[in-house]
């Protein structure tokens, strides 16, 4: 079974991030999260494996170090 | 008159009177340097010692007041080895390798810069621009003195520069009044609201960041590590960042980001920057402010980097935003790629063709520092709300995550550029040689049994040769080549190999003046190499 791989794995984040921020730019608040959404579906699709997928889902929930309101 | 556009530090070059500017019809000089900065200064420096007679005409007498650029770069300290100004730089510098990044007031991660062994440079020092110039001017004495063809004019401005079809004719105004001078090649080093452009009319665009910060330079006696430390959301700035960077002399550079809409007057005032200083670092330590400034900042750059005989480098041809401290090491670099370029054309002959390749290079590495430096700014300074919301989850993740770390961006520190697509590197033709000195790259430096690789190499065109022989009594149109053969004898960490070698069991590089890789082959052959030195001296175009 594939773990969700949580060392750095991007080629160039840099260039990743870039290019985020540039799809983002000029959305008002409701495009940005209707991209977002679509961006999920996107990546989701590529894993696929669901065990990874909830994995990363967990992470995503926990992982914040500001205290949770 | 010469107008007083900043106060300096101290004086270094007072102005005297010089035959030229009684002179009947103006003096012809092969190479002028506007501007007496570190830039200007280097390209003093590296033209005298290659015997290039130049003059650097500055319109103060000395180093301009505050520390400014603090973080120098081991390419740039290799540089001034190779201008033979570095150790005093070394001495005095702060070496740092540790950079702690907080969000509020917890650590989210720290990174070590780790230098790889086998380097005579550290990966960077801290050291205020003042000395950096300073040291640089005290090398020029010492090669004035031994016949380096150097000259500096202090209180000499610039007013205005007509451009003629092999010169240019400058009009200079002193204390004792106005003169001319003409120029084979004039190259302005005056900054980034350079004069000499100005006076061109030639455009300077890009982006503004709408932004501003407050840099405040403090003494102080406090064991706090010498360590960079950023902050995101202190509590001492709330919204906004802070860093905290060690220099000598007990000074340490406290930056605070202030936001855009801000009362410039009153952030500027002395008991305002004390009261956040002690928020910063303890209202129980005692400080003194040194230097204090507000600056905003913008990412330009100028369309050509030469326009006929008059050349522009450093802030003057391009502008990045402090992150990542690729204002002073890029203009570093710039004037390691004309130096040897004017003196090839100068006293060898070299093709005018080669002098195009400055701009080629540079602009090439001004864009990598702009697009580094931009997208530092775009973290530190969300622009919209997709900036902000991204930078947030990246901060939320990085204390546990480690993929997260990458994405954080609190600067990308100057690295060398390597000219991948440069006119002047022949193709690579050593099989799965290391990538890190393909054509195009600044030679790595290694340890050798008894110093440094890059001590070795000098500043003209070298023929390095390992684990094989070439002839020594090289000779090639418009340049002289020197021969650097090393065994593997004399490799003791064997890190010459890993970094020049790969499998291979022999190599022979072609290194340009500058010591960056022009071509790389497993064996000598005579052929090869004269084409190689031919391209890389702007002969060949593909």
């Amino acid at each position: 079974m594939t773990q969700l791989q949580t060392a750095p794995n991007l080629e160039n984040a840099d260039d990743f991030y870039a290019a985020l921020l540039a799809a983002h730019e000029g959305l008002d608040e409701a495009d940005m999260h209707a991209l977002n959404a679509r961006l999920i579906l996107v990546l989701a699709n590529h894993i696929g494996d669901q065990s990874v997928l909830e994995a990363a889902i967990g992470t995503a929930k926990v992982s914040c170090s500001r205290p949770q309101i | 008159m010469v107008a007083v556009r900043y106060q300096t530090a101290f004086k270094l070059y007072p102005y005297e009177k010089v035959a030229d500017q009684d002179a009947p019809t103006p003096k012809r000089h092969p190479v002028v340097i506007v501007g007496g900065g570190p830039i200007g200064m280097g390209l003093a420096l590296d033209l005298g010692k290659k015997g290039v007679p130049c003059v650097v005409l500055d319109d103060h007498d000395g180093v301009g007041m505050g520390s400014r650029a603090i973080c120098f770069a081991k390419r740039t300290l290799e540089i001034c080895d190779r201008l033979g100004c570095a150790d005093p730089m070394v001495d005095k510098g702060v070496v740092w390798n540790i950079g702690r990044v907080y969000r509020d007031e917890r650590e989210v991660y720290n990174f070590n810069l780790l230098p790889e062994d086998g380097h005579k440079r550290p990966a960077f020092i801290n050291l205020q621009q003042p000395y950096f110039e300073q040291f640089i001017v005290e090398e020029i004495r010492r090669q004035q003195a031994a016949g380096a063809p150097i000259e500096i004019r202090g209180q000499n401005c610039v007013t205005a520069l007509e451009q003629k079809a092999d010169h240019v004719v400058l009009d200079v105004d002193t204390p004792d009044g106005p003169y001319q001078l003409e120029a084979d090649y004039l190259v302005a080093c005056d900054g980034a609201s350079s004069p000499t452009r100005a006076m061109m009319g030639l455009d300077f665009e890009g982006r503004v960041f709408e932004d501003n910060f407050l840099i405040a330079d403090i003494k102080m006696k406090a064991d706090f590590p010498t360590e960079r430390r950023f902050w995101f959301d202190p509590p001492f700035n709330r919204g906004e960042t802070a860093l905290l960077h060690k220099q000598p002399d007990d000074v340490w550079r406290l930056d605070f980001q202030l936001g855009w809409d801000i009362d410039r007057a009153a952030e500027l005032k002395p008991e305002r920057i004390s009261e956040r200083v002690s928020a910063m670092i303890g209202a129980d330590i005692e400080f003194e402010l040194v230097w204090t400034s507000i600056y905003t900042f913008r990412c330009c750059t100028m369309e050509e980097y030469r326009h006929g005989r008059v050349f522009f480098a450093g802030d003057a041809a391009h502008q990045v935003s402090p992150f990542g401290a690729r204002g002073a090491n890029g203009g570093m670099q710039d004037i390691d790629n004309l130096g040897w370029k004017l003196a090839a054309v100068i006293n060898d002959g070299a093709g005018d063709a080669l002098l195009d390749s400055y701009h080629d290079e540079r602009k090439y590495g001004a864009m990598e520092n702009i697009k580094n430096s931009s997208r530092t700014a775009d973290f530190l300074t969300p622009r919209n709300p997709a900036h902000t919301l991204f930078r947030d989850a990246v901060l939320d993740l990085v204390e546990h995550q480690d993929f997260a770390r990458p994405l954080v961006n609190s600067g990308r520190l100057s690295e060398p550029c390597t000219f991948d697509v440069s006119t002047l590197n022949s193709e690579d033709a050593l099989p799965n040689g290391p990538a890190r000195n393909r054509p195009g790259s600044a030679c790595s430096d290694a340890p050798l049994t008894d110093g440094y690789l890059l001590d070795q190499l000098g500043d003209r065109f070298t023929l390095l040769a390992i684990n094989t022989d070439v002839p020594h009594d090289l000779t090639a149109p418009n340049a002289q080549i020197d021969v650097v053969e090393i065994s593997m004898n004399d490799d003791p960490t064997g890190a010459l190999a890993e970094r020049y070698l790969g499998e291979n069991t022999s190599a022979v590089y072609l290194i340009r003046p500058d010591q960056h890789v022009a071509a790389r082959w497993v064996k000598f052959d005579a052929d090869a190499v004269k084409n190689s030195v031919q391209r890389a001296l702007g002969g060949i175009r593909a």
